[in-house]
Formats: C-alpha cells, sequence, structure tokens
C-alpha cells in the first residue's frame, strides 16, 4: 500500500496538485510574490454563496452571548469606568461542535461538485471531525490521519476523543506515534484513493471562516448597537485570524482590533515524543502559532491562503494554568461548558477587557464542545501521571512541561506581548531564505512583503539588507 | 491456542510504517529513537488470530494489512479524578460577584 518516504515526499507536488485541483502557478507574480486576492476570489466563494452552501449543511449562524458575570468579574480588577463588554460567538453550536465545520463545508461541497469519491485530512484535532461530518452528510468517504500516542503507547486524550468522533461520522481515523511524517502518511492515502484534500491551508479553509468574521460583526451590531472594538481568535496555524478579519472587513468594521492569542507552550518541542503527551494543549498553542506567523508557507501547499500576519493587530500569549481558570469561570459563572481552544482568547480577553471602556465591545470568536478527553480534568490527569507539577500559585510560574500554575485570583491573569517588530524582522529572513539561487525580489516582491508584513517598502528592503549582511 | 477472530469483527491493526533509521530528517533525537507507528481499526477481511499479520477494511472501504492487536477495541478516554487544584475556583469567583452585588 505504501511507497518509501522518500519517493512519495518527491511526488509531492504532483499529489497535491491532482487532489485539490488547484493550479498555484497561475497566480505566481515574482520570485516570492503571488496574486493572493485572486486565489481566493477565483474560488466563486463569495460571501452569500459561501454563507449559502454552509446553511445547506446547518453550518454558522450560531449564537453571540454576552458573558455579563464574567465582564463583571474582570471589571473587579479594572480601574473605574473601564472593563469592556465581552462576548462570545458560540462556534460549538455547528454540527460537529467547532467552527471547523466552517472551514471543511466548502472543501467537501467543492470535492462533491468536482465528483471526487471521498476526501482526506491530515489532523489530530476538531478539523477531522469537522471533515467526517460534512463528508458524511454529502456521501463522500472520508479518511483522517491522526497523530495520536506517544511511543509508550499514551494517547493524548483530547485526540483520543476526536478519534472517537471521526469514527461516529463513519470516516477512517489513521492513528501515528509522534512525528511530522504524518504528511507523508497523507500523501500515501491521496495517492492511493484520489480523494480531495481538505488542506487547513487552501483557500476553501480560509474563505469558510470569513462568514464567522462576517456574522459577529452583524451580531454585535444587532446586541450591541456598535461594531466590535476587539475581536480575539486562538491563535494556531493562522486560519482562523485571517478568515474572521477578513470577514469582519467585509462586513464594514474594518476598525475591530484583531488579536491573536496563543498558548505560551515555549520550551516544548513540537515534533518531540517525550513533550507530545506534556504539552497539556493540542493545538492554539506558540508551537503552531509562532512558526506559522513568521513563515505561513511551511504549510501542506505552494501558498498558504491562511496569512495572519497581514491582519493581525496584536498578538498575546496566556500560560496553560491561566486557560484552566478561565475554563472552570466559564462553566462555574455562565453556565458554559466549552473549550478547550476557544478559552484561550477568553482568558486573553478576560485581560484585554480591564483596559477598555465599559461600553466597549469584546468578541471571543469561537468555543468548541466540551467532552471526554477534552476537559481540563483529563489533561491535568494525564499531566500530574507524567510528573507536572500542578498547583495555585502565580500564573508567572508556569513552565510547560514542568509546571501548571492555576491563578489563585482573578486579577493575577495576565496577557504577554509577542513583539510584532521581532515577528516582521523573522517572516522576512524566512522569505530571504526561501530564494532559490540568482533569484532577486523584483518591485512586484518587495510590495508584496511590504503587505505580507503590514509595513513599508522601505521597512521590508531595510531588513532584508540587514539579514543579508549578518549572513553575507 | 486461542480461537482465531471470525472474519467481519471489528478490530484493530497496528504496523510499524517508518524504522528509527527512515525517520524524517527535521525529527529530534528522542522522536527519531522510535518507529512510526499506525494503528487502523476496520472490518477483519478473513479470520485471523490475535498477534497475527491480518488484512481489515477499513471505514472508507480500504484495505490495510497489520498485526491483529485488539477486537472491538474500547474508547478509554475520559475525565478522571476531579482536580483539587480547580475545585474551588467557582466557590472564590462567586464570592467575588456577591461582594459586588451582582450575586445574591
Amino acid at each position: 500500500m505504501m511507497d518509501g518516504y522518500e519517493k512519495i515526499m518527491a511526488q509531492r507536488a504532483e499529489i497535491m496538485r491532482a487532489s485539490l485541483g488547484l493550479d498555484y502557478g497561475k497566480y505566481r507574480t515574482g520570485v516570492l510574490a503571488f496574486d493572493y486576492e485572486g486565489l481566493l476570489a477565483d474560488t466563486g466563494y463569495d460571501m452569500d454563496t459561501a454563507r449559502a452552501v454552509q446553511r445547506q449543511t446547518g453550518v454558522g449562524d450560531t449564537p453571540l452571548v454576552e458573558l455579563a458575570n464574567i465582564t463583571e468579574l474582570s471589571r473587579a480588577a479594572a480601574a473605574p469606568g473601564k472593563g469592556a463588554r465581552i462576548f462570545l460567538k458560540d462556534e460549538a453550536a455547528n454540527p460537529s461542535g467547532s467552527f471547523k465545520d466552517r472551514r471543511a463545508s466548502l472543501s467537501v461541497h467543492e470535492a462533491q461538485k468536482r465528483g471526487y469519491k471521498g476526501i482526506a485530512a491530515a489532523t489530530s484535532g476538531n478539523y477531522g471531525a469537522a471533515v467526517a461530518s460534512q463528508a458524511a452528510k454529502a456521501g463522500l468517504r472520508c479518511v483522517v490521519v491522526q497523530e495520536a500516542f506517544d511511543s509508550q503507547g499514551i494517547a493524548q486524550p483530547e485526540i483520543a476523543e476526536k478519534t472517537r468522533a471521526c469514527e461516529a461520522y463513519g470516516a477512517e481515523v489513521i492513528r501515528l506515534s509522534v512525528g511530522p511524517e504524518l504528511f507523508y502518511l497523507l500523501l500515501c492515502v491521496l495517492k492511493e484513493t484520489g480523494y480531495f484534500n481538505a488542506s487547513l491551508y487552501s483557500p476553501y479553509s480560509i474563505l469558510g471562516i470569513e462568514t464567522l468574521g462576517y456574522e459577529l460583526a452583524r451580531q454585535v451590531q444587532h446586541q450591541a448597537g456598535r461594531f466590535p472594538d476587539v475581536v480575539i481568535a486562538t491563535h494556531a496555524g493562522g486560519g482562523n485570524v485571517t478568515g474572521t478579519a477578513r470577514g469582519l472587513k467585509k462586513a464594514g468594521a474594518a476598525d475591530a482590533q484583531m488579536i491573536a492569542a496563543s498558548v505560551d507552550l515555549s520550551g516544548l518541542h513540537m515534533a518531540s515524543d517525550h513533550d507530545f503527551n506534556r504539552k497539556s494543549f493540542t493545538t492554539g498553542h506558540t508551537g503552531f502559532s509562532m512558526p506559522f506567523t513568521t513563515w505561513p508557507d511551511r504549510a501542506d501547499v505552494p501558498y498558504n491562503a491562511a496569512r495572519s500576519l497581514r491582519y493581525m493587530d496584536r498578538f498575546v500569549t496566556v500560560t496553560q494554568g491561566e486557560v484552566f481558570y478561565i475554563t472552570e469561570v466559564l462553566a462555574e459563572l455562565e453556565g458554559l461548558q466549552r473549550g478547550p481552544a476557544g478559552n484561550t482568547s477568553l482568558a486573553a480577553a478576560f485581560v484585554v477587557a480591564q483596559a477598555l471602556d465599559e461600553d466597549n465591545v469584546i468578541v471571543v470568536q469561537e468555543t468548541e464542545y466540551t467532552g471526554a478527553g477534552k476537559h481540563p480534568l483529563a489533561q491535568l490527569n494525564l499531566a500530574k501521571a507524567l510528573g507536572i507539577e500542578v498547583r495555585r500559585g502565580d500564573p508567572r510560574d508556569n513552565r510547560p512541561g514542568k509546571r501548571i500554575v492555576i491563578p489563585e485570583h482573578p486579577s493575577q491573569l495576565a496577557v504577554k506581548e509577542v513583539d510584532l517588530d521581532g515577528v516582521r524582522r523573522s517572516y522576512l529572513r524566512h522569505a530571504v531564505e526561501s530564494l532559490a539561487a540568482g533569484d532577486q525580489p523584483s518591485d512586484v516582491d518587495l510590495n508584496f512583503l511590504a503587505e505580507e508584513t503590514r509595513s513599508t517598502r522601505r521597512y521590508v528592503e531595510d531588513i532584508i539588507n540587514e539579514s543579508r549582511r549578518k549572513t553575507g | 491456542m486461542a480461537d482465531p477472530v471470525a472474519k467481519d469483527s471489528w478490530v484493530e491493526i497496528r504496523r510499524s510504517v517508518l524504522d528509527p533509521g527512515q525517520r524524517a530528517a527535521q525529527v529530534p533525537a528522542d522522536t527519531r529513537r522510535v518507529p512510526l507507528e499506525m494503528r487502523a481499526k476496520g472490518f477483519l477481511a478473513a479470520p485471523a488470530r490475535l498477534g497475527d499479520e491480518a488484512e481489515i477494511v477499513t471505514a472508507a472501504g480500504r484495505r490495510l494489512r497489520g498485526v491483529l492487536s485488539e477486537v472491538n477495541p474500547a474508547y478509554g478516554h475520559g475525565f478522571g479524578a476531579p482536580i483539587p487544584e480547580l475545585s474551588a475556583i467557582g466557590r472564590e469567583v462567586r464570592a467575588l460577584l456577591r461582594q459586588r452585588g451582582r450575586f445574591k
């Protein structure tokens, strides 16, 4: 069934082309630049079309809930007159329980329209369940490839739940031990089956999220009489930030500040067998968000449609303990058992709200369903079993993989700013490194890089020259 | 010797996909020391004994081969015991909202 690793990886471009049916080469405009808007627009999914497709399977139109008790708790820690109203977009109300249904819906619709027999995805998260759920309704076969357990055979409990969910929707699940060669297995499956590749980074996946930003802008306007002042998205591969921000703009809420929030997992290696079960989080963490923000084109497609650096106004991190704390608060004060994923941005929103005026509106733009394995109890029981210390205290003492510190008081929650200038520099260094020998960036490329980094042509040239002097 | 598992039973197979020496170049040292292992479920294509090489037909209709490891494999994930470090949070934050007059 399987060709060797080297042989399959060498066929990567050809397999990806057949499985996505997209000619990415057509959009190339320079040695680095490509026509990003053209790549998205040519799919034909404008806002109305995407919403119509999603309505056919009950995706979207999820409730926007005001978290009045959490807002009050946040104001207890804020200066008088401060403490924005916190709202939550309850994406758990989607068919498979997360906003990932939006990402999966257009891919499955496209696969069905073009006559593919099935669909495949490499994902250990909610996205697998979303693809499986959408495929079930479309009558397509589905294969999900997961990184699921370590070399001791210990399954990450959250991923074990995703395995169960995918199987419940009738998908074949290939469970793997730790390692990036997950992608090799996906290529083997795509080559053997000829299925459509539901890549998380295709235009369909990103256009499917635009409806989220669009809906929430209109809901906030309806419920609070204004557009949101701030929207916070849990940030991993970049799709959530990108799609939501694009949707906000399309709804006319272009002034909403877009904040990306990740759980800080610094010190843990994402491809390490030892660290795999010591992360206590499977996504929404810096292990994905840092590499994907600083170089989105490390993805499985030639041009990643998730380009978060174009859209984020701020990038913050929170600790593991703070997210577990706010998850408890959400259940006990708002009667909502949700997460883990959206609760990363909720922990950040709780802090960011304190600096905003009371009449401002801040939106946490997703939730996900909670269940066996997908719960702080499951994660902290595993952490303790692996020797990780769990205690109450100052969240600044949290050490990923060593110590999880649950705050003792809501006033201890804080966000750490990620230096966006450093992120931009890192992006530009990666861009230079990606050039083939002899390639010289043209005007088109330099302007493209300025758009990518939300900076200026001058800034781009300065950083590139600086980086060349260092390596030269 | 145990009886063979009947054809069409729902089972799990396991196999090694890449040996330690075949792992991708970017893999860190601890991961490189172990093989890339695969587990998959499906209906057993022909009677086989646990521990023997067997073929399954997956939910997507693919035929996969590996060592027969489990019959009707259970979902073992759950919640586990309550975590004392989380247990008091609800009481604490409700008390704070009572102080602010929001809760009775």
